[in-house]
C-alpha cells in the first residue's frame, strides 16, 4: 500500500522553478540509485539459474533424463547417475520428517493454546535462538557424539527389538541415513514450531469458543476444531522445512557415511545430493565429472524452489481464511 | 462423571501434557548442545587459539588465529555486498517501486532465500572462482554476501512499512523532498529494525560453510590477500571434526564454541535493539 504513494511532485506552493526541479532531480536520482540496487536482486537470481543451467548443458546432453535412473556413479568411468544420491536424499528427509513433524506439530499446539503468553513467548525466543545454530555445529555434535551413541546403544538396540525389519539391518557403523535422519529433524523443528504456531495462533477464536461451549474437552476443541481450521498452514510449515531438510549440507556430509549406495536399511552409510556436491566438487577433474555435480545443483535447486513456493501458498492461503473469518 | 466423560478427560489431559513435553523436548535441546559444547570447547579453548596459526598434521598445540583474521575478512566482504543492495533495494520497495516491479523484485528475493546454501557455493565458484582460475577470499564473500541479501532485503522493507503514514505526509508537508524524507525521517524511525534486521543477516551467514568450501576454500597458513584462498572458522570446525587427530577434535570443539558463541551472541542483541513487544519478522 504504501509502495504506491507517488508523491505528485513537490506542489506548486512556493518557491523558484530551478527549485523545484533540483528537488525534483534529487528525488529521481535517488529513485534511480535504489532502483539499480533493487534490480540487481532480480538479475544476480536470473544469472544463478543461467549458471546452473549453462554449467550442467554438457552432462545434461549426454545423461539425458537417464541421469536420474542410473545408479552408477563412476567417476574415473566417467559415468554419472544420480539415483544413489536422489534416494539418500528422500530417505533422510522423510525420517527427518516422520520425528519433526509430530514432534513440532506437538510443541507448537503448546505454544499456541496452552501456554500463557509470557511462556510462549519466551519458548519462542529459543526456538528462534535454535533455529539460529549453524548447520556445521550441528555436524561436529553429530559427528563427534551422537554417532559413537548411534553405533553403541541406539543401533544394537534398535537391532535388537525392532530387527525383523529390513529397516533396521546389517552392521551398526553409527553414520548413515538414520543417524543424518535424526540430526535434519532436530534442525528442522525449529521451523515447524515457529511457523505452525503463528499459525494455530491465527484461527478465530470464536471457533475454540464455540467448539468449548458444545461441551467439547480442551483438546478435542484443540485437535477437532483448531488444527483442521489451521491444516493447510500447517501442511505449508511441513514443506518448509522438507525443503530445509533437502538442501541441507553440512550436517548431513559429516554423518552420512559418503558412499553412493542404495539400501532398505536405514544403518546402511549414504549420500545425499548435497553432500555429494560438498564432498567430490573440489576433487572433480574433467568437465563432464564437475559438470555433472553442476547438474545435481540444478537438480537440488529447482526441488528447493517447487516445495518453497507450494509452502508460501500454503500459508498464504490459511493466514486468508483466518483473517476473512475473523471480520465477515 | 459418567466414565465416557471421565475418559474424555482423562485423554484430554494427557494429549494436552503431551504437548508440554513436546515443547520442553525441542527446546532442552538447544541447552543440550550449548551445555556440551561449553563442556568440551572450554576445556579446549585457550590463548594459543587465538593467537598461533594451525601447526603441522601431527603435531598437537597450534591455534585458529589464521581461521579468525579469514572469517573476519570474509564478513566484512560479505557485508559490503549484502547490506548496501538489501538496504538500498528495500528503500526501493517500500518508497519508490509500483506493484508490479516490487512484486517481481520480491519473488527474486524470496527465491534466492530458499536457494540451498551449496547451490550458492556452486553459483560463486562459476562466477568468480572460474574467471580468476583462483579459489579467494573475494569468491568467499561475494557467495556469502548474496546469502545476506535477501534477510536484509525482506525484513528491511516491512521495517521501511510499519513507518506511519502520518510521519511521511507530515515531512513532505513541510515541503521536503521526497528522498529527503526517507533519509531524515523515515529510516531514521525505523533504524532499529534495519539494523535488526543487518545483524540477523550477519549472524546467519556467519556460521555458513557450505558456500565457502569451493570459494574461500582453507589455508593453513595467513591468507596473503584478498585473491587468494583464506581459512575461516567454520570450514576449520568441518575439517579438524571429521579428522582422525585427538588434538584437532579438541580444536573443533574449542572453534565450535567460539562460532556458536557468536552467532548466539548476534542473534540475541538484534532481537534486544528492537524495541519491546515489537515481533522481529521472520526471515
Amino acid at each position: 500500500m504504501a509502495a504506491t504513494t507517488t508523491v505528485p511532485s513537490a506542489g506548486p506552493v512556493a518557491g523558484s522553478r530551478s527549485f523545484l526541479r533540483r528537488l525534483r532531480e534529487g528525488d529521481e536520482i535517488a529513485r534511480l540509485i535504489t532502483f539499480l540496487f533493487a534490480a540487481s536482486v532480480v538479475l544476480v537470481t536470473l544469472l544463478l539459474i543461467f549458471e546452473l543451467w549453462q554449467g550442467s548443458a554438457l552432462a545434461r546432453h549426454k545423461f539425458g533424463l537417464q541421469f536420474f535412473f542410473t545408479r552408477v556413479w563412476d567417476p574415473i568411468a566417467e559415468q554419472f547417475g544420480a539415483l544413489p544420491f536422489i534416494y539418500g536424499t528422500v530417505i533422510t528427509a522423510t525420517v527427518a520428517l516422520v520425528i519433526a513433524v509430530p514432534l513440532g506439530i506437538g510443541a507448537a499446539i503448546f505454544l499456541a493454546e496452552l501456554a500463557p503468553a509470557r511462556l510462549s513467548d519466551t519458548l519462542e525466543f529459543f526456538i528462534d535462538l535454535l533455529a539460529a545454530v549453524p548447520s556445521v555445529i550441528y555436524g561436529l555434535l553429530g559427528f563427534l557424539a551422537v554417532v559413537p551413541l548411534m553405533r553403541d546403544y541406539v543401533q544394537p538396540g534398535l537391532k535388537n527389538t525392532l530387527g525383523f525389519l529390513p529397516l533396521f539391518t546389517g552392521p551398526a557403523y553409527g553414520v548413515g541415513f538414520l543417524t543424518a535422519g535424526i540430526i535434519l529433524a532436530i534442525m528442522v523443528i525449529p521451523y515447524i514450531i515457529s511457523v505452525s504456531r503463528e499459525v494455530l495462533m491465527s484461527v478465530p477464536r470464536d471457533q475454540r469458543e464455540a467448539a468449548l461451549g458444545l461441551g467439547s474437552t480442551r483438546w478435542e476443541s484443540t485437535w477437532k476444531v483448531v488444527v483442521p481450521f489451521a491444516r493447510t498452514g500447517i501442511m505449508g510449515s511441513i514443506f518448509l522445512a522438507l525443503a530445509r531438510a533437502l538442501g541441507e549440507t553440512m550436517a548431513v556430509t559429516m554423518v552420512i557415511g559418503n558412499a553412493p549406495t542404495i539400501s532398505a536399511s536405514l544403518f546402511s552409510p549414504g549420500d545425499s545430493i548435497a553432500s555429494v556436491i560438498a564432498n567430490q566438487f573440489t576433487e572433480a577433474t574433467g568437465d563432464l565429472y564437475l559438470q555433472a555435480l553442476v547438474e545435481l545443483g540444478l537438480v537440488l535447486f529447482l526441488l528447493t524452489f517447487l516445495l518453497n513456493g507450494f509452502a508460501r501458498l500454503l500459508i498464504v492461503i490459511t493466514a486468508q481464511r483466518g483473517g476473512e473469518t475473523a471480520h465477515p | 462423571m459418567s466414565p465416557r466423560l471421565r475418559w474424555r478427560k482423562l485423554v484430554s489431559g494427557f494429549m494436552l501434557t503431551m504437548t508440554g513435553v513436546c515443547a520442553l523436548v525441542a527446546v532442552s535441546v538447544l541447552f543440550l548442545i550449548l551445555g556440551y559444547l561449553v563442556y568440551n570447547g572450554g576445556r579446549s579453548i585457550n590463548w594459543n587459539f587465538f593467537t598461533k596459526l594451525p601447526t603441522p598434521v601431527g603435531e598437537t598445540g597450534g591455534g585458529m588465529a589464521n581461521a579468525i583474521v579469514g572469517s573476519a575478512k570474509l564478513l566484512l566482504l560479505a557485508s559490503l555486498l549484502g547490506v548496501p543492495i538489501g538496504f538500498l533495494g528495500a528503500i526501493y520497495l517500500a518508497e519508490f517501486s509500483g506493484s508490479k516491479v516490487a512484486f517481481v523484485v520480491r519473488y527474486a528475493a524470496d527465491l534466492l532465500n530458499g536457494v540451498p546454501s551449496i547451490v550458492i557455493g556452486i553459483f560463486a565458484y562459476s562466477l568468480v572462482v572460474l574467471p580468476f582460475k583462483h579459489f579467494s577470499t573475494l569468491a568467499g564473500g561475494f557467495a556469502l554476501g548474496l546469502m545476506m541479501i535477501p534477510v536484509t532485503l525482506r525484513s528491511t522493507e516491512q521495517f521501511l512499512l510499519a513507518v506511519p503514514r502520518a510521519l511521511r505526509e507530515a515531512a513532505m508537508a513541510l515541503g521536503a523532498s521526497k528522498w529527503k524524507t526517507i533519509a531524515t525521517v523515515i529510516v531514521p524511525a525505523a533504524y532499529r529494525g534495519i539494523l535488526t534486521a543487518v545483524l540477523l543477516a550477519f549472524a546467519r551467514v556467519a556460521g555458513e560453510t557450505a558456500p565457502l568450501l569451493f570459494t574461500a576454500m582453507g589455508n593453513r597458513y595467513w591468507s596473503p590477500g584478498w585473491k587468494q584462498p583464506t581459512a575461516s572458522l567454520p570450514v576449520m570446525i568441518f575439517t579438524y571434526a571429521v579428522s582422525p587427530y585427538e588434538d584437532w577434535h579438541r580444536q573443533a570443539w574449542a572453534a565450535g564454541l567460539v562460532l556458536l558463541g557468536l552467532v548466539l551472541v548476534i542473534n540475541i542483541v538484534a532481537r534486544a535493539v528492537l524495541a519491546r513487544g515489537i515481533a522481529v519478522p521472520r526471515a
